[in-house]
């Protein structure tokens, strides 16, 4: 059992916060991802549960142990570092094998799971090469398999694509997926990527300046974000935003204290005529994504993002009347 | 366009005029060093020394004091290496990992103590030295020596662990070492060529000495001592032999640490 609860962790850099006041707890053989725009205290936080960084005050435990002043090599976890960190005198072989030599597993022991992690990240043909001699990707694979190789419970993955050319990344999420579901651990996975978080995890964790926003499914994150912030940062293009009262003349009145309306770009129909229920847009750009278009209009003064049928194809300057689905209508503060 | 060639030019004919700065004087006692006792009085020089000979490098190896003076000589450069290493190699680490407060003035601290003259220094130190009856010693001597290398090795220490990512560092520390284990078993093995660098830089350093050797021997001389307190009464062979024997060690371990020295430099002065 690797259950990981985070209580109240507050780590300060200086005057400023890196993670303030965070509380999550992280399910045994969940995988949590952790997103958020760049220095919203991610690292700080993964570094946190990693033993990496001291933090100033609240509490860690891992597997229902307290944590906290516990040195790395004691917290039952493994890591996978954005720059990788494969060490450069070692062999592939050796790297892999650091860890559990380190644990003074039995040499036969060592040698099976070096063979079976590298065989799962397809890098038995470089075992005994340096990492210099190896490609980003394959060094990233290294990586990867030296964490996989440890019998930890914990599996901590610090951006570890973002150093990838984009087709790489996109073949490797999909193998990442795989065997970290084979795996087993409970993994926090570090990312500013959203597709990634979207497509990885069982659990996102939306943070911004060192605090958690939101923590749920994915679906539940993209489909019900919690604030204007979740709406914008989650989803390509991101979350439409509308004033609510101009939404009360097409019938859709919000519910009190509520100011805001979201909604995503997929959820509008688009009629060429004008239509009951349906906000009257003006067309600035279309462009054409193949398996739909993508029209940027103006409702009023408002800017707004819509998905239409790939046949659809209005000119810039003419009009499309925007239908919000019901039930995709998100009220927000 | 033709200013930045004039510029380019005149960089050129600069570093050219350097180099024979100080390749003329190498060259001149190289040559000398290698030929007979008539050569040395040759005018103009041959490139290379004709009749090429022995003669002269035996002769001062095989006068008195000389070879014990080289022993000696050695000896207080390997004390240095061993004493400024365990003291500086340390403080360089911290300055490297650790963010404490009074880094940068630290930093500092330890290059302006280059600053100060070592002729002043040498005097209050050979007072000291004779009133504690420790003058005229070749560990004595290599304790003024250690002070002379300590800025050296600090900083350079320091920019050499700093080459070594903290990343693999912790990577180690997260794959179950200890903060000592992860420096023995990764920092160390990284940081062991710039480290033997620093090393061969400080045992030039010493070896060529002279200021402070020269004020704290007397009977016990190092070479460059040796030599300097000789110059008047040796006669020109010996010069020029001894000049090339305190030069050949600095050039060749210059050659193995010259890209080290570079980086090692470069990184220092950021
Ligand atoms: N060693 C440090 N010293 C001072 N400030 C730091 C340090 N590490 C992080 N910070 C600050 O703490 C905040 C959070 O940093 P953190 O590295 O956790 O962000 P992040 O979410 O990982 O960002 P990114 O996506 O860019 O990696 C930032 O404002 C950063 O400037
Ligand atoms: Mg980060």
């Amino acid at each position: 059992m690797a259950e990981i609860q985070l209580n109240h962790i507050i780590k300060s850099y200086g005057k400023a916060r890196a993670t303030n006041d965070v509380s999550l707890t992280i399910k045994d053989k969940e995988f949590m991802v952790l997103l958020g725009p760049s220095g919203c205290g991610k690292t700080t936080l993964l570094r946190a549960i990693a033993g990496l960084e001291a933090i100033d005050s609240g509490t860690v435990t891992i597997g229902g142990r307290d944590v906290t002043n516990v040195p790395p090599r004691f917290r039952d976890i493994a890591m996978v570092f954005q720059s990788y960190a494969v060490f450069p005198h070692l062999t592939v072989w050796d790297n892999i094998a650091f860890g559990l030599r380190m644990k003074k597993l039995p040499d036969t022991e060592v040698k099976k799971r070096v063979e079976m992690s590298a065989e799962m990240l397809r890098i038995t043909d470089y075992l005994q090469r340096f990492p210099a001699q190896l490609s980003g990707g394959q060094r990233q694979r290294v990586a990867v398999a030296r964490a996989l190789a440890m019998p930890s419970g914990v599996l901590l993955m610090g951006e570890p694509l973002s150093n990838l050319d984009a087709l790489l990344r996109l073949d490797m999420r999909a193998e990442l997926k795989k065997l970290l579901r084979d795996a087993g651990a409970t993994t926090v996975y570090v990312t500013h990527d959203q597709v990634e978080a979207l497509s990885l995890g069982d659990r996102i964790a939306v943070m911004k300046q060192g605090v958690i926003l939101q923590c749920d499914s994915p679906l539940r994150v993209y489909d019900h974000p919690v604030d204007k912030f979740v709406g914008g940062f989650i989803g390509n293009p991101p979350m439409n935003f509308l004033r609510a009262a101009g939404l009360a003349a097409i019938g859709l009145i919000a519910p009190p204290g509520y100011d805001l309306v979201g909604i995503r770009a997929e959820n509008l129909d688009s009629f060429t005529s004008p239509m009951s229920g349906a906000l009257e847009a003006s067309i600035l750009v279309v462009e054409p994504l193949g398996s739909h278009n993508l029209i940027t209009a103006k409702v009023g003064d408002e800017f707004i993002k819509v998905n239409t049928r790939a046949e659809l194809m209005p000119e810039p300057g003419s009009k499309l009347w925007l239908k919000p689905m019901p039930d995709k209508v998100r009220w927000l503060k | 366009m033709k200013g930045l060639k004039l510029s380019r030019v005149l960089t050129y004919v600069g570093a050219v005029l350097m180099a024979l700065w100080i390749l003329v004087p190498i060259w001149l006692i190289a040559v000398s060093a290698f030929s007979t006792r008539q050569g040395i009085f040759d005018f103009p020089k041959a490139l290379l020394p004709n009749p090429f000979s022995a003669d002269t490098m035996s002769f001062f190896l095989g006068a008195t004091n000389v070879l014990p003076s080289a022993g000696r000589s050695v000896v207080v450069a390997i004390i240095t290496i061993v004493i400024s290493s365990v003291i500086g190699a340390p403080a360089g680490y911290a300055l490297a990992r650790f963010n404490f407060r009074g880094r940068d003035v630290f930093r500092l601290v330890i290059v302006s103590t280059r600053a100060f003259p070592i002729v002043i220094l040498s005097i209050p130190i050979a007072v000291a030295y004779i009133q504690l009856g420790i003058n005229d010693n070749v560990f004595s001597l290599a304790l003024m020596h250690c002070a002379l290398a300590l800025p050296f090795t600090v900083l350079v220490t320091s920019s050499v662990f700093a080459g070594v990512p903290r990343d693999l560092e912790e990577a180690a520390e997260t794959l179950g070492c200890s903060p000592l284990q992860a420096f023995m078993r990764v920092v160390l093995p990284l940081a062991l060529p710039g480290l033997a660098a620093a090393t061969l830089f400080t045992f030039v350093l010493s070896w060529n000495e002279v200021f402070a050797s020269v004020i704290l021997t007397s009977r016990n001389r190092t070479l460059p001592a040796l030599l300097v307190a000789q110059l008047d009464e040796s006669p020109l062979n010996y010069k020029y032999a001894g000049g090339f024997f305190l030069l050949a060690p600095s050039m060749v371990f210059m050659l193995f640490i010259r890209k080290y020295l570079f980086t090692l430099w470069g990184r220092v002065s950021r």
